[in-house]
């Protein structure tokens, strides 16, 4: 361009405001949709919290204060639920973190032939509609499933009743959810190809072993992913209950070990229509959310190293 | 980029150490993949073997793992039960004519005129099974769940869903990539910042609209919101967009073109890899998607896409787990069938988000 800066910069502010407004035309769909599905149902949910509202709203609808919250906190069934979804989630999520990582060094190990074909077998499961998974693990869990009969081959012959022990349901559950660990898979893997091939020269050149390159180049190089994964993992597993709702039917069982914090939530507003209640679980809900992921965003910066950062 | 490998200490870069190996390595690497893809994959071939059996199939003791009935000879209007017979060092398969307590009279079904007398206890014998597939299952799914018609719904949804949401997602994603205006870095946060927030805390006042407008009982509450563009898809195609250098649109912008010209005409032919992406990935999540269908549509089965009818046939049919298993494996197919044709558009899509989002 040849217009001299000064000329530039009068002309500019028109201009630059038209490309605003396009810019916020183009934009529009997803403001409209943010303030109409989620900031205004936010505020409404917190609104809620301090009503009696339900969905026939037999009573006449009042403020009721703190009410709601009083009974939150001395709800028992709350407080069981609670528990089982961190009884999972301490279960579960070593797991997504760990197992995709493992899967993606795997896959992308020299040796490795048809690495293409394995990554697409991996990924295939995560497009089957969780449903069907479900139906298709309740069968390979079940007594005479193969999983048993995996475990009966290897010579253990006292298998565990995986979908009915209050404890074995969990491990069941889990490995359920490695079912779909597909999409951990890929993106590990894009983050394994992204570091630097120098760093292993150097490192093996320091005499570093094959633990010594994985515990020095590729886990500081894959703390994002991990930090990534992590902090999705936790947003997943708070909300964690929709396997539970197909395999059980919702009810629980066995004796109260699936009734995960979001399945009593979802109990409270679709089965009982109590809005109210429902409502003063989810904003918990999204207070403990937001506190553990921002507890988790604190420390990751003595943790999780940014490659292009200085 | 290179790819590393990490799981070898580098044995290729050292041949002179480690020529014993290198040939063992490769091997040995594969055969542990392949085994784990064998039991990650099992649940498919287990549910395929349970769908063409029969109930008293299923029901058998000591049955092999396919759909199998004990093998019968019949020989002269008498049916005679096969067994695995040790003859002269092999297993043959010999119909059980006459038995006996140590001594028993056998005879080969093809050539029934000589017995053959074996000593030992038949009881002892392994049974022969042949291969009985019971292929009805499939049409009595068919048929019990209608699935042409709850095939229409998920079709139905799945592609109006996906229309919804490339096209706002091409629209938002133009506007964050190629736009200058006040708020764009803090509205592009915020954005991402949706993903991270629980669907709980906004869920309860939408469905209480919902139900007052008169919307539960219809396809609306799914669909409506798709049109409103989601964090995900934008996230990967404005990523995508930023990789297109600006020359050509600026180029077009000088000729006179308006913007929604430039995106039509420039943006659209150098951007569709990333937006078939978008366009399947919302495809195969609407055709997976449970819960909004299972709260939206509980009343109305007639409308009711296949994860949902799935779900409630698996509650009327369970004691008939063949009928489960096939219906399950009529739900997944399609999704199944679309990945594996568009599979390289799957990877790149998940790769680009996974490790964009991150930072």
């Amino acid at each position: 361009m040849t217009a001299n800066p000064l000329a530039r910069r009068t002309r500019r502010s028109p201009l630059a405001r038209r490309e605003a407004r396009w810019g916020y035309l183009f934009l529009s769909p997803w403001i409209l949709g943010f303030l109409a599905f989620t900031l205004l149902p936010m505020i409404a949910t917190l609104a809620f919290t301090f009503t009696n509202i339900t969905l026939s709203q037999d009573e006449p609808l009042q403020f009721v204060g703190a009410d709601n919250y009083r009974r939150l906190l001395g709800d028992p069934q709350m407080w069981r639920s609670l528990g089982v979804t961190m009884r999972f989630a301490i279960l579960w999520l070593p797991t997504t973190i760990v197992a995709p990582f493992a899967l993606a060094l795997l896959l992308n190990a020299r040796s490795l032939h048809g690495s293409r074909v394995f990554r697409i077998l991996f990924f295939l499961p995560y497009v089957v509609p969780f449903v069907a998974g479900v139906f298709l693990w309740q069968s390979m869990l079940s007594n005479a499933g193969w999983v048993n009969a995996a475990l009966g081959f290897i010579g253990i012959s006292d298998t565990p009743d995986w979908l009915f022990d209050r404890d074995w349901i969990y491990p069941a559950l889990v490995i359920i959810g490695i079912w779909g660990i597909g999409a951990g898979v890929v993106i590990n893997m894009a983050g394994l190809q992204g570091i630097p091939g120098e760093l292993y020269d150097a490192a093996q050149i320091d005499g570093a072993g094959w633990w010594g390159q994985l515990r020095h180049v590729t886990i500081p190089f894959m703390t994002p992913i991990i930090f990534y994964s992590l902090v999705l993992g936790v947003v997943e597993v708070m909300q964690y209950f929709l396997v539970p709702l197909v395999l059980k039917s919702g009810t629980g069982e066995p004796g109260g070990a699936t009734l995960f914090y979001n399945l009593y939530l979802y109990k409270n507003f679709f089965t009982f229509q109590n809005m109210s209640y429902g409502a003063t679980l989810a904003w918990f809900l999204f207070v403990i959310t937001l506190a553990v992921t921002l507890v988790l965003f604190r420390t990751s910066r003595h943790w999780v190293y940014y490659a292009g950062e200085r | 980029m290179v790819a590393r490998d990490a799981l070898t200490d580098g044995a290729a870069a050292r041949p002179w150490r480690h020529t014993a190996v290198r040939f063992g390595r490769p091997f040995l690497v594969t055969l542990v993949a392949g085994v784990l893809a064998l039991a990650f994959l099992s649940p498919f071939l287990r549910s395929a073997m349970i769908s063409l059996s029969t109930r008293e199939q299923l029901g058998q003791a000591n049955a092999p793992v396919w759909p199998a009935d004990p093998a019968v000879f019949e020989y002269q209007g008498v049916a005679y039960d096969i067994y695995r017979v040790p003859v002269d060092g092999e297993l043959r398969d010999l119909a059980l004519f006459q038995p006996g307590r140590t001594s028993s009279i056998f005879i080969d079904p093809a050539d029934p005129a000589t017995p053959i007398s074996w000593d030992g206890s038949w009881r002892a014998l392994e049974r022969s099974w042949s291969f009985t597939p019971t292929w009805s299952n499939y049409s009595d799914v068919w048929r019990l769940l209608d699935y042409p018609r709850v095939m229409f719904n998920t079709i139905a949804l799945a592609t109006i869903g996906t229309i919804g949401t490339v096209i706002s997602c091409t629209l938002v994603a133009y506007g964050f990539a190629r736009f200058r205006f006040p708020g764009r870095n803090a509205l592009f946060t915020l954005l991402i910042a949706t993903i991270f927030l629980p669907a709980a805390v906004t869920l309860i006042p939408t469905y209480t609209v919902f139900v007052k407008i008169g919307w539960v009982g219809s396809w609306l509450p799914i669909l409506v919101p798709a049109f409103f563009a989601n964090a995900y898809d934008v996230f990967l195609l404005r990523q995508y967009l930023l990789t297109i250098p600006p020359d050509l649109d600026e180029a077009a912008a000088i000729d006179g073109a308006g913007p929604f010209r430039i995106l039509w005409s420039v943006i659209l032919p150098q951007a569709w890899p990333a937006i078939v992406t978008v366009g399947i990935f919302s495809f195969v999540y609407t055709w997976n998607d449970y819960f909004g269908p299972l709260i939206y549509l509980s009343t109305r089965p007639d409308l009711q896409p296949i994860s949902v009818a799935l779900a409630h046939f698996n509650g009327l049919y369970s004691s008939n787990p063949a009928l489960i298993q096939a219906g399950t494996l009529m739900t997944l197919v399609l999704p199944v069938i679309m990945f594996i044709i568009f599979q390289r558009f799957f990877m790149r899509g998940i790769a680009l988000t996974g490790t964009g989002v991150e930072k």
